[in-house]
């Protein structure tokens, strides 16, 4: 699928993207279940390893098998998400008494992460990635809203999920 | 946001234009020697007994290692770069180098008298080989760590020391026509704190820039 899906074969890459979410979601459970207490929610790692698995699928070697492929960077993922969680349990009470009634909230599919990331984007980032995801947009009604061609709004949303990558990148140091 | 919503995100960016990361790798070494090349023959050029020289085993000896060692090296790199990939039989490769260079200079041990050792170690160009070794080195370290920054390299740190080797073994390449201390006991002492600096480099660097 993922070889179709580079092929540029977009319902090919939804239906792998799909297939591998629970994979991910069942490692990055059983991740947390070994750290008790490290707070966040599984699903921070689910979103941040799509990412890069996103963003990093030119390295995927096709004559190989994928598995090997998505283990590594999920288990890379996974140390810089427990990296970062590490850091945040030294930052003061009041943050985190702040941030509490928030956490039942991200239950389920639904993680906290991407948003402070995206929160940390530029407007026009952040109105391009939401518009795609939540609103389910395609370039071209982006385009329209925006009124930017569709090459610019492409070139825009490629930069914006780097960007959105770099955050977490940033914020794992 | 719900990850279903992030992944419609991910589908309509648009497909990968990238190249595979093997290309990537392959146009870095060639850009990379290039540059130090370009270097090489502009401002360093071939030591003068050159025709002579090439007709030597122990000059010729040198390009074996030096050429094995940025084989290695690169070879490794580019499997570094690659998430999932095994790398136990690469790193086991950068043995070889060693070993060779280990071997020669037991042979010259063997072959010469203990009075020349002092002198074929201490050489007369150890300053030319830690100036200009890193030096050359200098291009193919930098097309390295920008082809590593289009992979994924899960150890940074690691994959810009080997990277520092890999350029280390393009610019030994290099120099190696041009130094006229041919002896294993140069070579062996000095071709290394060389290296080591260019490693050292890359080390830095890749922990610093090789994070994705």
């Amino acid at each position: 699928m993922l070889r179709g899906a580079i092929a540029g074969d977009a319902a090919a890459y939804h239906r792998f993207l799909g297939a591998v979410t629970p994979y991910l979601r069942a490692t990055a459970r059983r991740q947390f279940a070994r750290m008790p207490g490290t707070g966040g929610d599984p699903e921070d790692i689910v979103q941040e390893v799509l990412l890069a698995i996103h963003l990093k699928r030119h390295t995927w070697d096709q004559a190989r098998a994928i598995g090997p492929w998505i283990a590594a960077i999920t288990r890379n993922k996974a140390i810089d998400m427990l990296r970062r969680r590490g850091r945040q349990a030294e930052i003061p009470i009041e943050d985190v008494i702040e941030q509490l009634p928030a956490e039942p909230v991200s239950a389920g599919e639904e993680a906290r992460d991407v948003d402070r990331m995206l929160a940390m984007l530029n407007p026009r980032q952040r109105d391009i990635i939401r518009s795609v995801s939540v609103n389910g947009y395609s370039i071209r009604e982006v385009a329209d809203r925006l009124e930017m061609t569709e090459g610019a709004v492409r070139v825009a949303l490629h930069r914006a999920l780097k960007a959105l990558a770099a955050r977490y990148r940033s914020d794992a140091k | 946001m719900r990850t279903e919503e992030l992944i419609n995100a991910l589908v309509t960016d648009e497909p990968s234009t990238r190249k595979r990361f093997d290309f990537i790798m392959a146009f870095a070494v060639a850009l990379g020697a290039l540059v130090a090349g370009s270097l090489f023959f502009v401002a360093i050029g071939f030591r003068p007994d050159i025709d002579q020289a090439v007709r030597s085993v122990p000059f010729l000896f040198k390009f074996v290692v030096t050429l094995s060692l940025a084989t290695a090296a690169i070879g490794l790199c580019s499997r570094l770069a690659r998430p999932g990939v095994p790398v136990k039989e690469w790193s086991y490769a950068l043995a070889i180098p060693v070993i060779l260079l280990a071997l020669a200079v037991l042979a010259e041990l063997m072959l010469t008298p203990p009075s020349t050792w002092a002198p074929s170690l201490i050489g007369s160009n150890s300053r030319f080989c830690l100036t200009l070794i890193p030096l050359l080195a200098i291009g193919p370290l930098a097309c390295l760590l920008l082809a590593l920054r289009q992979g994924a390299p899960t150890r940074p740190g690691l994959s810009g020391a080997v990277a520092g080797l890999a350029a280390s073994g393009i610019a030994a390449t290099f120099y190696a026509a041009n130094c006229t201390d041919d002896a294993p006991l140069f070579v062996a002492t000095w071709y290394p704190l060389a290296v080591a600096m260019v490693v050292a480099v890359g080390y830095a660097m890749g922990s610093l820039s090789l994070r994705w």
